[in-house]
């Protein structure tokens, strides 16, 4: 009997081998913020674009068979890194894509580069990822907090805004769009007259927006996000801050915490984002596809979902090429040697530090008049061309740069 | 002006009227878990979650019947509350005689459910909700500018924490309930119907948690996990006031309030962290609490 067992399972590995012979087989996990505050950014919206984009591959490529597993990292880099851990060893994941928060994202960047995966961040911002903490393994798709930092904080300096006070969140992400936007405002002649550090997923900031107002800097910088953010406007508007002559640059607000905030708190709002759900009739037909994968009529995608979407889209074609994903780092090198080419971010590039290039866009909230259907939240300001939306290659200090 | 350790005093008195302010929800839902936890035994864990249904309640009335801030003030803690009278009927009575964990188990895991369905049908992002017409605006008090919601915020706390205490602590009714609590069959034999007593007082303790709901809906982000991230510090607070005094979690709660407003100052970083930096210094010092009586 036991010999027999034996054979049994001998045969089963056997056929399962020569099936993988004869087809490609690629595994790729959504590993997000599934319950917490970033859920609606990232989370299921971002699975539901994963499904669409392998469904769009595997219209036309038959001979590559593409697998979905999803996971909470909880927002605890520990969890992350573990679940990223037995993705890579048990589950044989070839690619991790979003991860929100940076702190997490961070963690797992390293795991895929000690297991040869390959992964791929669209939700975290941490321009670190790019930068002294760049690997092999890691792509940076959607955006990063230099280039929240150069759009905002730029646009923001150069109408008048010379005098900054932060409200920082006390982690990774909150550290690097506070560093990022506090270069740029220097660089422009502006200057940073003080900050407070906030814990993650803060209640109350009425403390801290007096310790702003009594700075009397003109600008008030939200370096944090989700929440955070709405938390910081909607109580600034009830302290006054904006109606006392002080304005706010929300760094990071997504179109979620717009609809969150309601436009009657946002409006005037300034902002900059990658990908815009209504910006043209490519976005709005994908949005409504969206809409239905997602079980949503009501909710508008976010940039991130649309970055796992066109991430996962250039991935696939990569691995296409190569007809393997086993070698994480070969299906990198392939990514930023292909340019890509996808309906959502258009043509563009992945550079060698693993920046995905695109244009981003200075958005400005609505005023509740100007808005005519649930979702039309932004009019357009200004398009940052790709060239000058993120930091330049050399700056980085990416080891993977030869300088 | 003077300083006070290199803070302007203007900017203190500032901060110290900020602490009091936040003191008030953490003084309103503890107290609604002080007067549960003092009267059923039961630690409900369901209190954040209830005190989300509140906010919740407060947006959908105004979405889906127009019912404004004012009336949802009234509205949405009877809707709540009956809520918490069901599920007293069907679920916590049956525990009373068991130990204090199943019923903190039993509670736990029906605020999970709750958040979930909350976050399946709305998102996490949240809701918005704005200051009533007639509460926008401030004064400027010299030291601080004071937004008007923020000084009803105070009054209306303050208001419904004493009135809680001084009916159950000095009226008659109040007197049958405590009595209910330390001997039920005696109680009963005087021909008061305590189990029906019982189940109003779990309704008024959700109501309590529903009003904080309301009264947060306009300052805070509404959203499903509004609840999860505060319980715990109002836990502390409890714990630090004593379980089921209803003084102690009053006091504890201003003061509370207070002393986490002057770490904003001082060491933002460590903001979220004082108030159970405490929780275990009065716990090595004070086992029962600050007002607790030794059981």
């Amino acid at each position: 009997m036991k010999r027999f067992l034996g054979t049994a399972a001998l045969a089963v590995v056997l056929a399962a081998g020569t099936a993988q012979a004869q087809q490609v087989t690629v595994k790729i996990g959504v590993l997000s913020d599934m319950s917490s505050l970033y859920a609606d950014i990232g989370g299921p919206g971002s699975v539901a674009s994963a499904k669409m984009a392998i469904a769009d591959f595997a219209a036309k490529n038959k001979d590559i068979k593409v697998e979905l597993v999803s996971g909470d990292h909880q927002n605890k880099p520990d969890i992350g890194s573990q679940i990223a851990n037995q993705w890579a060893d048990v589950d044989k994941v070839d690619l991790i894509i979003d991860t929100p928060n940076s702190g997490v994202a961070l963690a797992v960047s390293q795991v895929v580069a000690t297991k040869n995966k390959l992964f791929i961040v669209s939700g975290a911002a941490a321009s670190d990822l790019t930068g002294p903490k760049c690997n092999a393994n890691t792509i940076h798709w959607t955006y990063d907090t230099w280039m929240l930092a150069n759009g905002t904080g730029k646009a923001l300096v150069k109408t008048g805004g010379d005098s900054w006070f932060f409200l920082t969140a006390d982690y990774a992400f909150g550290h690097a769009l506070e560093r990022d936007t506090m270069a740029v405002v220097e660089k422009n002649g502006g200057k940073v007259l003080g900050k407070v550090r906030h814990p993650l997923n803060t209640n109350d900031f009425s403390s801290f927006l007096l310790q702003a107002q009594a700075s009397k800097a003109k600008v008030i910088g939200l370096a944090n996000a989700g929440g955070d953010t709405i938390n910081s406007i909607k109580q600034a508007a009830e302290f006054g801050i904006v109606k006392g002559g002080q304005s706010l640059a929300g760094l990071l607000v997504f179109s979620s915490d717009v609809n969150a905030l309601g436009l009657q708190t946002a409006q005037g709002l300034v902002l900059t984002e990658t990908w815009y759900w209504d910006a043209n009739d490519i976005n709005r037909a994908w949005t409504k596809r969206w809409q239905t994968e997602r079980g949503a009529a009501g909710k508008f995608p976010t940039m991130i979902h649309a970055g796992v979407y066109s991430g996962i889209t250039h991935y696939l074609k990569a691995v296409a090429a190569l007809k393997s994903a086993a070698d994480g780092k070969a299906v990198a090198a392939k990514m930023k040697e292909m340019p890509t080419d996808d309906p959502l971010f258009g043509k563009g590039t992945v550079r060698a530090d693993g920046r995905k290039i695109h244009d981003a866009y200075l958005f400005e909230v609505k005023k509740p008049a100007e808005s005519k259907y649930p979702g039309d939240f932004y009019k357009l300001r200004a398009t940052i061309p790709a060239a000058e939306a993120f930091r330049p290659l050399k700056e980085g200090n990416c080891p993977l740069v030869g300088s | 002006m003077f300083e006070i350790f290199g803070i302007p005093s203007q900017a203190l008195f500032g901060q110290l009227l900020i602490g009091l302010i936040n003191g008030s929800f953490y003084a309103l839902l503890s107290l609604g878990l002080a007067v549960i936890f003092g009267m059923l035994n039961i630690i409900n864990f369901t209190h954040g979650a209830q005190y989300m249904m509140g906010a919740f309640a407060a947006y959908l009335l105004l979405q889906h019947t127009g019912i404004g801030y004012w009336p949802a003030l009234i509205v949405a803690p009877i809707l709540v509350g009956i809520t918490g009278m069901i599920v007293e009927r069907t679920m916590l009575q049956w525990l009373y005689k068991l130990d204090h964990l199943y019923g903190l188990l039993l509670t736990f895991g029906l605020a999970l459910i709750i958040e979930g369905v909350a976050r399946n049908y709305y998102g996490s992002a949240g809701l918005p909700y704005t200051v009533p017409e007639s509460l926008q605006g401030g004064r400027n008090l010299g030291f601080m500018f004071l937004p008007n919601y923020r000084a009803w915020v105070v009054v209306a706390s303050l208001t419904i924490c004493l009135g809680t205490w001084f009916v159950i602590e000095r009226t008659r009714l109040g007197a049958n309930l405590r009595a209910a609590t330390e001997n039920p069959t005696l109680v009963r034999a005087f021909g008061i119907n305590v189990p029906r007593m019982i189940t109003l007082t779990y309704g008024f303790g959700v109501a309590l948690a529903a009003f904080a709901g309301v009264m947060a809906a306009p300052i805070y982000n509404v959203s499903p996990q509004m609840g999860a991230e505060l319980i715990i510090v109002v836990f502390a607070v409890v714990v630090i006031g004593g379980m089921g005094s209803i003084l102690g979690a009053i006091i504890t709660g201003f003061g509370l309030g207070v002393i986490e407003g002057l770490t904003k100052v001082f060491f933002p970083e460590a903001s979220n962290t004082v108030i159970f930096v405490i929780m275990a210094i009065v716990l090595l010092v004070r086992p029962a609490g600050l007002f607790g009586r030794r059981a």
